[in-house]
């Protein structure tokens, strides 16, 4: 179980506002964070990365504790082991497709896994600069999980694919989660379908 | 024509160059962070020789380094070193007065890093030296060569400050740009056209290079 119990004050296009979010997530599973734009979607991922620090509460991963605003504890980013696909995608340009999961994992058949599953082979050379929109995307999402991460956190990370490549990766990616064990979350649109549908957490503006 | 003012002056810009180098890009990253009245007080500081006359500068920094007063008496009893109409002193005085040229245009190229890079490299595993090393430093490459190259040109220009604590003296703080003012002063205008052709053609190539360099960059590389 992933507890969270946080608050945070964020700015939004209506101002400085409360973010209080109580949550659990299962370990192992899939679950769907939808909600609103502005709800604080993107700002949950971070807090639970470790990449923003709420003011107050805690987060518990397992039985291990992430943070504590209390005993003001943190776990560090580095020790987490979380996977993070970001909404821009935050690819390295100055990286090759193959040099950015390289610089995740130094297991070369794992490269190779990942490459065949996002189709991404035949760009192994590439620059970031060098692929369509798509291409891109999967790359973050490969990239996130060439690290091995015990969460995955995604953040619109199929928006720029279309629904059949979408289909696709998707049953690709579940049977990879089946196998590592890895627990995701998932924050889409409101009106985003998945299959098949995991838990939802919807946030409310 | 004597050619060790043009030698001097390359030397003096070289120097200065790395040194900087070694100082600007850590000086910038850590600037380019969250902004706090501290970081904005130095970068004050650091741009004013973008402002200032070189001779005010070059005037506090004679004062400062003299034997005769408090730090460069402290210098020259307890490190033996004698910054004033020395080439020490200039590559000091040079560090200073270049130190706009370096650390605006890496800090400015750390800021727009997106900063979604370095979290992912954190979130990668990566510590921030690691991530500095080979996420950040590689993708402002064309940043810190401009920075170099410019701060290389503009210490091969400088006269005000190396003329108040250099003086002229040959082979030691006789650059190119005091010999050409030497020249002059002594109505010797060959030698002095000399100087100035050899001068203002390494400055033209070397800023044309920047502009050749960037030139699939939108923007002016002096902004």
């Amino acid at each position: 179980m992933i507890e969270v119990d946080i608050n945070k004050r964020i700015k939004t296009y209506k101002g400085w506002e409360d973010l209080r979010v109580k949550a659990q997530f299962d370990i192992g599973k899939v679950t769907q964070i939808t909600g609103p734009s502005g709800a604080g979607k993107t700002t949950l991922l971070k807090m639970i990365a470790g990449l923003i620090t709420p003011e107050k509460g805690m987060i518990k991963f397992k039985d291990t504790l992430w943070f504590d605003a209390e005993r003001k504890f943190s776990k560090r980013i580095q020790e987490r082991n979380v996977g993070f696909v970001f909404q821009d995608y935050a690819l390295f340009p100055n990286m090759t497709v193959e040099k950015q999961l390289a610089y995740g994992t130094s297991d070369q058949a794992y490269i190779g896994q990942l490459l065949e599953l996002g189709e991404m082979e035949v760009f192994r050379q590439h620059l970031p600069a060098q692929l369509s929109g798509g291409q891109q995307q999967r790359l973050a999402i490969l990239r996130a999980l060439s690290t091995k991460p015990d969460l995955l956190m995604m953040d619109e990370s199929f928006s720029a694919l279309d629904k059949e490549l979408k289909s696709k990766l998707l049953a690709k990616l579940q049977a990879l989660f089946l196998v590592q064990g890895t627990t995701v979350l998932l924050v889409t649109h409101d009106d985003e379908i998945l299959d098949p549908s995991p838990a939802v957490f919807k946030m409310e503006a | 024509m004597d050619f060790e003012p043009i030698y001097l002056s390359l030397k003096l810009a070289l120097i200065t160059t790395a040194i900087l180098l070694l100082i600007g890009i850590p000086v910038a990253y850590w600037l380019s962070g969250k902004s706090t009245m501290a970081k904005i007080i130095l970068e004050a500081f650091i741009t004013m020789p973008l402002v200032l006359p070189p001779s005010v500068l070059g005037f506090y920094l004679l004062l400062a380094f003299s034997p005769n007063n408090g730090f460069g008496k402290w210098l020259y009893e307890h490190l033996n070193l004698h910054l004033v109409f020395s080439f020490q002193g200039l590559v000091f005085a040079s560090v200073i007065y270049s130190l706009p040229f370096m650390i605006s245009p890496v800090k400015s190229a750390f800021g727009h890093l997106p900063e979604t890079l370095a979290q992912a490299s954190y979130t990668m595993g990566k510590s921030k030296w690691q991530t500095f090393i080979y996420v950040l430093l590689p993708n402002i490459k064309a940043s810190i060569y401009t920075a170099a190259v410019l701060t290389f040109a503009h210490t091969l220009g400088e006269f005000g400050v190396v003329l108040m604590i250099g003086g002229n003296i040959p082979g030691v703080t006789k650059v190119a740009s005091i010999a050409i003012y030497d020249a002059v002063e002594t109505m010797d205008y060959e030698a002095a056209n000399q100087y100035a052709l050899i001068l203002f053609a390494i400055t033209f190539a070397i800023v044309l290079a920047v502009f050749i360099f960037n030139k699939k960059a939108v923007k002016n590389p002096f902004e």
